[in-house]
């Protein structure tokens, strides 16, 4: 069964869990989060929202113990997963390196009776779950897509486009059918590897390329500002706007302060781990039934939404 | 008959260009005509200048690379060497927090010397540790690179302070006489570094220690103090390099400078100087780095490649750009 949630969801099942006698309040609950190490800004968002919700529910439930492990990579994650294991954990919350080296090790966990919250990257085999979280990527790429058709209608686009990855094949290819049918064009796409610097050189060479280019469809924060710093540079006017993805604060910050080319911005949350752990532990708490499958939206972010988006404190 | 034989040899004899320092030049010109040919855009003032302004991270780190590698060592560290220099300048940057000169020239120097000094550690680790150079900069590679990780602390570290960047941002988007800032410093740098390579008995050492380590010993040149000396350079170098490339996007993160040190030594082979040491040429390694970044802008120009196969077509480009200057020089 597929549960359609959004955040606001996850956070009313932890108000039921809230709302428990005091007693139940006591229960003492050991959970095991697993994420990787603070390689790039994204995971080190994850990081600080997983710290930050520990911090929160710590002090409503007495009786909780948050343990987070962070680790560099997938074999260094399968041996964490073990240590979590020799804790005693009642659940474990796990935001894998990939999908097949930690199908077996995150199982193994399962195996000794422990509740598995998966968050972002699926496992190979979905039985070991009883709760899946993730951020939905054809979604990031539609949402982007519908913008461009509904406010620019027409024009020549150019497209940056992350690592070659699952990942970014559905963002890109959904982001193709938003747009079908409208007057828009894709006159050119690249792989920028959602880099800063890689971004700037291409659309360096884009700017070269072509002598009108309406918008930008950065794909990606990080890389909005590199785009952002090449058409600067430029000087060129003829581009109405920069449109990246993720929700990173500096980027977030200017729509909130209406600037003209950075108009809207789409959700990728790395606070998505702040949901796998309440939804975990209302499981425990709440007496309410959690167990399925939680996709999180990617939601247009606008000046009138965005400040419920912002974040100053996170590094991301 | 009689006649035309002798005046052949003069001829020889008369003009013979080194076609080992020249072909690095001809493999640039043919890739701009074959640009030029695919696009003529590519030929336009901006791109052009874009291009090699591009080019100045890598060429100054290259021509650091130059004396590592003619002495017959290497230096794998170079990319999160810079990475963790332009984090650690951004913050003693945002620390001061004033938006004057003297802040940033207070900046400038702290990039300048700490790189200097990571190239201290890591020279002193070579010589006096005797380990293979290849080994200790793989150590220090990852080190320097969750240096950067630690400090930013996996996110981003930004210059916060808008009023010194926009006082320090034309010494990248800048230019003197219509050349682009960093393309004066690396010519600069370059000049600068063909002098002691060429003119001083420390630059005489770095390639004899290179084409042949013993006899440079009984030759009495002090082989570790010349050897640490060019990871110095190394080292300061890729402040050299930060210095320009900080103001390009005022910022530095975990992913800066990935993969810099295999461009930086492809552009030293690309030069003419031999990986194995010996010979160093300066002036052939700043060539290699421009060239790299050309072959990148054509690919992007040309709308002939699917996005997916670029990585090979530039691969190739390379392999064919080096058979060409290979095959140029065998003709002597």
């Amino acid at each position: 069964m597929k549960l359609k949630m959004t955040r606001i969801a996850a956070l009313a099942a932890l108000a039921i869990g809230l709302a428990a006698p005091a007693d139940a309040q006591q229960k003492a609950v050991t959970i095991g989060v697993s994420i990787p190490a603070a390689t790039h800004g994204w995971t080190a968002g994850v990081i600080y929202h997983a710290e930050r919700t520990k911090a929160l529910l710590e002090k409503a439930y007495p009786g909780l113990k948050v343990v987070v492990k962070t680790s560099p990579n997938g074999a260094a994650q399968a041996n964490a997963l073990e240590d979590l294991s020799q804790q005693k954990i009642d659940a474990l919350v796990v935001l894998p390196f990939n999908s097949d080296e930690l199908t077996g090790p995150v199982g193994e966990v399962k195996k000794r009776g422990t509740f598995v919250t998966v968050v972002d990257r699926g496992l190979k085999d979905p039985a070991i779950q009883d709760v899946y979280v993730a951020g939905n990527n054809p979604e990031f790429g539609r949402v982007s897509g519908q913008y461009f058709k509904d406010t620019l209608k027409t024009g020549d686009i150019v497209v940056l486009r992350g690592i070659p990855t699952v990942i970014d094949s559905e963002r890109v290819d959904n982001f193709e059918k938003a747009i079908a049918g409208s007057g828009i064009t894709v006159i050119d796409k690249q792989f920028a590897n959602w880099s800063r610097d890689d971004a700037f050189k291409t659309m360096q060479d884009f700017l070269a390329k072509h002598k009108k280019i309406d918008a930008v469809w950065a794909s990606d924060d990080d890389m909005a500002i590199g785009v952002l710093e090449a058409i600067k540079q430029a000087n060129r006017t003829d581009i109405k706007m920069v449109v990246g993805g993720a929700g990173m604060k500096d980027m977030v910050k200017r729509v909130i302060d209406g600037d003209k080319m950075v108009p809207v911005n789409v959700l990728y949350p790395p606070a998505m781990i702040a949901t796998a752990i309440q939804v975990t532990v209302a499981h425990f708490y709440g007496g309410a039934p959690v167990r399925g499958t939680y996709l999180i939206a990617s939601p247009l972010i606008t000046q009138a939404n965005a400040k419920e988006y912002y974040f100053p404190d996170s590094p991301f | 008959m009689s006649q035309v034989i002798p005046r052949l040899k003069t001829a020889t004899l008369g003009w013979r260009p080194d076609m080992r320092a020249l072909s690095p030049f001809i493999a640039l010109v043919a890739l701009i005509v074959l640009g030029t040919l695919l696009n003529p855009d590519f030929l336009s003032l901006s791109n052009l200048t874009n291009v090699v302004t591009r080019s100045a991270f890598i060429a100054i780190i290259a021509v650091g690379a130059t004396f590592v590698i003619a002495s017959g060592g290497l230096d794998l560290s170079v990319g999160s060497m810079a990475a963790f220099v332009a984090g650690s300048m951004i913050l003693v940057l945002n620390g001061m927090g004033g938006s004057d000169g003297g802040t940033l020239a207070m900046g400038l120097a702290v990039a300048l010397v700490l790189g200097a000094a990571c190239g201290l550690a890591n020279g002193l680790v070579v010589t006096v540790g005797r380990i293979e150079p290849f080994i200790v900069t793989l150590g220090t590679m990852g080190i320097f690179r969750a240096l950067i990780v630690y400090l930013a602390a996996g996110g981003t570290i930004t210059l916060s302070n808008f009023g010194l960047r926009e006082l320090y941002r034309p010494a990248y988007f800048g230019q003197v006489a219509g050349i682009p800032v960093p393309v004066l410093a690396f010519l600069a740098v370059a000049a600068i570094a063909s002098v002691i390579l060429y003119k001083t008995p420390f630059g005489r050492h770095v390639v004899a220690i290179g084409s042949n380590r013993e006899v440079a010993r009984y030759s009495g040149v002090p082989i570790g103090r010349v050897v640490t000396l060019t990871y110095v350079i190394q080292g300061l170098c890729v402040g050299l390099a930060v210095l320009v490339y900080v103001p390009r996007l005022g910022s530095a993160t975990p992913t800066t400078g990935l993969l810099w040190e295999l461009q930086a030594i492809t552009a030293v082979v690309i030069g003419g100087t031999a990986l194995r040491g010996g010979t160093g040429r300066i002036w052939g390694t700043l060539v290699g780095a421009i060239i790299l970044e050309v072959v990148g802008n054509i690919m992007v120009l040309s709308s002939l490649v699917s996005e997916y196969l670029i990585g090979a077509v530039q691969g190739a480009i390379i392999i064919v750009a080096m058979l060409v200057q290979r095959s140029l020089q065998r003709e002597r």
